[in-house]
C-alpha cells in the first residue's frame, strides 16, 4: 500500500513538472531555443501573483486570470526584443542570452525584493487540505487540482496547435521557417506567440509551485529548471504529451527514492533522467520533433 | 493593389535592375536585369551554379542583393521582407518543394492561403486541377511521391493568389513523365492571369513553355530573347559559355576560361537537352 501511495503521489507531482516542462518543450520545438531562464520565469510568475494578490485581493486560486496574461505579454515582448535578436546571431547565442537573462532575473529579485522564501495561499483551506482514500493514501486537493490543470493545459495546447490558424502557422514555421515566409507568414510574430504561450504556461506552473511549496529568487535554477529539463528529456524533446509522461516518471522516481531513503528523493529522479539519456536519448515517446 | 492591374503598353509587372548578389566573397549574380511583362512565362536557363536559384530567391526576398533593385508593378520592393513580398503578390515554389513535412496536404494549402490576396485560386480549385489531391488531403506530405509533393507545392503557392509566380526547378528529381504532366498544367495556371518566372535546368522544357528566355552563366547574362528567335546553337553556346552567342556568328570552339569565379564546373553532361 505504501508503494501505491508513492505512485499516486508521484503521478500527481508529475502534473506540476509537466506544467513546468511544456513551455520549455514548445520553445525548443518551435524556435530551437533552449530557454535557460525558464525556471526563473516560473518564479517571476509566483512573484507577480504575490503582487497581484496584495494589490487586488483576488483569491489566490483565481490569480492566474491576471498573472497568465501579464506573463504572456512579457513572453511576446521578450521574444521579439531579446531572444529574436539572439536567434538572428545563431543558436549558441540564445543559450548565452537566456543564461544571462536567468542571472539578471535572480540578481534583480535579490536586489529589489529579498532572499526570503515566499509561498502562496498560506492558510487557504482548499490549498492545504487533503482527503483520504483507504487508510494509507492521502491525496492533497492542491496536487490533484494541479494535475487536472496540467492535463487541461496540454489538451488545450494540442487542440490549439492542431486545429487553429495560429497553431497551424506555429507548426509550419517549426517545419520550415523560410517556406513559411514565402507563404506570407511573419515567423517572428509566430515565435512571439509561441513564447507567449510558453510564458503563460510556466506562470501557471509558478503559481502552482508557490502554493505547493515555497520559492525564493534562486528556486528557478536550482530546482524548477532542472526538473523541467528532466521531464522534457525523459518524455522526448518537442513532444507535448511526452512532457506529461516525463513529469510523471520523474515524480514517481522521486517518491520511490524518498521511500527508500528520504535523502534520495532528488537523486532518484536524476538517476532515471540519466538512464533515459543513456538508453533512449530520444525520450520515451517516439514521436520525435512533433508538437 | 486594386489599382490598374494591367497598365497600358508594355509596363513590366516584375522588373529586376542590375542585380548583384554575393554569397560571402563569392559573386553569385553580376548585374542581372530582366523585365517580365504581365501574362508572360519568362524562363531563366543555365547550368548548375549559374545563379538561377539565387536570382529567384533574391526576388522572393530570401537573399539581400549587394546592388540593384527589384520592382513589382513599378513599386520598389528591394528592401521589403520576404513575407511582405509574398502578400504583395510574389509567390515562390522553392527548389526541393520545401513542404511543411509534419502538416497534411490540406494544412499545407491552408498555410499557403493564410494571407491570400483576392483572386481566382482557393483550395477547391487546386483540388480540381489535381484530381487525386482531394482524396488524400489528410495525408502527411512526407507520404507523397516527389511529383505529388511538387503539385502540393504549386498549389500552396497558387492559393495565395500571387501576381507573379516564381517556379524554381520544378523538374528537379522527378521522372520525365511527371515533369511533362506538371508543365502540362501551365496553360490552366496562365489562364487565370498569372505571370510566371521560372528557373529550369531542363532547357527543352523551358523552351517549350516560355515566351521569353534568359540564359545565365556564372552570374552573367549570356543570352536573352524569344524562344522562336534563338537558334539551338546560340542556346548551347550561351549555356556552356562557348564563344560569342551573337546571332550569325558560329560558336567558337573550346570553353572560355572563367578563372577565379569558380562557381561549380559547367560539366557538359548537364542538361544537354538543348534542341
Amino acid at each position: 500500500m505504501v508503494w501505491v501511495n508513492d505512485i499516486i503521489q508521484g503521478v500527481l507531482t508529475g502534473g506540476l513538472y509537466a506544467l513546468f516542462a511544456c513551455g520549455l518543450s514548445l520553445m525548443f520545438g518551435v524556435m530551437k531555443v533552449v530557454n535557460l531562464a525558464h525556471g526563473d520565469l516560473a518564479i517571476i510568475g509566483g512573484y507577480v501573483a504575490l503582487g497581484v494578490i496584495a494589490v487586488t485581493h483576488i483569491p489566490v486560486l483565481w490569480s492566474f486570470v491576471v498573472v497568465v496574461p501579464i506573463m504572456a505579454v512579457l513572453g511576446y515582448a521578450l521574444q521579439r526584443i531579446v531572444i529574436q535578436a539572439a536567434l538572428d546571431r545563431g543558436a549558441l547565442t540564445t543559450l548565452i542570452v537566456t543564461f544571462g537573462l536567468s542571472v539578471v532575473i535572480e540578481a534583480g529579485l535579490l536586489q529589489f525584493i529579498n532572499a526570503n522564501s515566499h509561498s502562496l495561499g498560506v492558510g487557504n483551506a482548499i490549498i492545504t487540505s487533503s482527503f483520504s482514500v483507504g487508510s494509507q493514501i492521502q491525496i492533497a486537493y492542491l496536487l490533484l487540482l494541479i494535475f487536472v490543470v496540467a492535463v487541461v493545459v496540454l489538451l488545450g495546447l494540442q487542440y490549439f496547435l492542431s486545429a487553429s490558424k495560429y497553431g497551424r502557422m506555429i507548426r509550419a514555421v517549426a517545419d520550415d521557417r523560410e517556406a513559411a515566409q514565402l507563404s506570407g507568414v511573419d515567423y517572428r510574430h509566430v515565435f512571439g506567440i509561441a513564447a507567449a504561450i510558453a510564458f503563460g504556461t510556466v506562470a501557471l506552473a509558478g503559481i502552482g509551485y508557490g502554493m505547493y511549496s515555497q520559492f525564493a529568487p534562486t528556486t528557478g535554477t536550482d530546482t524548477i529548471l532542472l526538473f523541467a529539463f528532466a521531464a522534457v528529456v525523459i518524455g522526448g524533446l518537442g513532444s507535448l504529451w511526452g512532457t506529461l509522461l516525463g513529469g510523471v516518471v520523474l515524480g514517481v522516481a522521486q517518491q520511490i527514492g524518498a521511500q527508500i531513503n528520504i535523502s534520495d528523493e532528488v537523486l532518484a529522479g536524476y538517476l532515471v533522467f540519466l538512464a533515459v539519456l543513456i538508453l533512449r536519448p530520444q525520450g520515451l515517446t517516439t514521436r520525435r520533433a512533433q508538437s | 493593389m486594386t489599382e490598374p492591374e494591367r497598365r497600358a503598353g508594355d509596363a513590366p509587372l516584375l522588373q529586376v535592375r542590375d542585380l548583384t548578389v554575393h554569397h560571402g566573397q563569392l559573386r553569385a549574380l553580376d548585374g542581372i536585369s530582366l523585365r517580365v511583362l504581365p501574362g508572360e512565362v519568362y524562363a531563366i536557363i543555365g547550368a548548375n551554379g549559374a545563379g538561377k536559384s539565387t536570382l529567384l530567391r533574391t526576388i522572393a526576398g530570401l537573399h539581400a542583393p549587394t546592388a540593384g533593385s527589384i520592382l513589382l508593378d513599378g513599386r520598389d520592393v528591394t528592401k521589403v521582407r520576404p513575407e511582405r513580398r509574398a502578400t504583395a503578390g510574389i509567390a515562390m515554389v522553392p527548389e526541393g518543394r520545401r513542404l511543411f513535412g509534419s502538416l497534411t496536404v490540406e494544412e499545407n494549402l491552408l498555410v499557403g492561403g493564410t494571407y491570400a490576396r483576392k483572386g481566382p485560386w482557393n483550395t477547391e480549385r487546386v483540388y480540381e486541377m489535381f484530381g487525386w489531391m482531394k482524396d488524400r488531403r489528410s495525408q502527411r506530405t512526407a507520404q507523397l511521391s516527389g511529383g505529388e509533393q511538387q503539385a502540393v507545392a504549386i498549389g500552396r503557392a497558387l492559393v495565395a493568389n500571387p501576381r507573379v509566380l516564381l517556379l524554381d526547378e520544378l523538374s528537379l528529381g522527378l521522372a520525365p513523365v511527371v515533369v511533362q504532366r506538371i508543365y502540362g498544367m501551365m496553360p490552366q495556371i496562365l489562364a487565370t492571369g498569372l505571370t510566371v518566372l521560372l528557373v529550369e535546368q531542363d532547357v527543352s522544357q523551358a523552351l517549350q513553355v516560355a515566351t521569353r528566355i534568359q540564359c545565365l552563366l556564372e552570374g552573367h547574362t549570356t543570352l536573352e530573347g524569344r524562344p522562336s528567335d534563338v537558334t539551338a546553337e546560340q542556346v548551347e553556346a550561351a549555356y556552356f559559355g562557348l564563344g560569342s552567342p551573337s546571332p550569325g556568328s558560329p560558336p567558337a570552339g573550346g570553353p572560355r576560361g572563367y578563372g577565379g569565379a569558380g562557381l561549380g564546373g559547367v560539366a557538359p553532361s548537364e542538361g544537354k537537352e538543348a534542341p
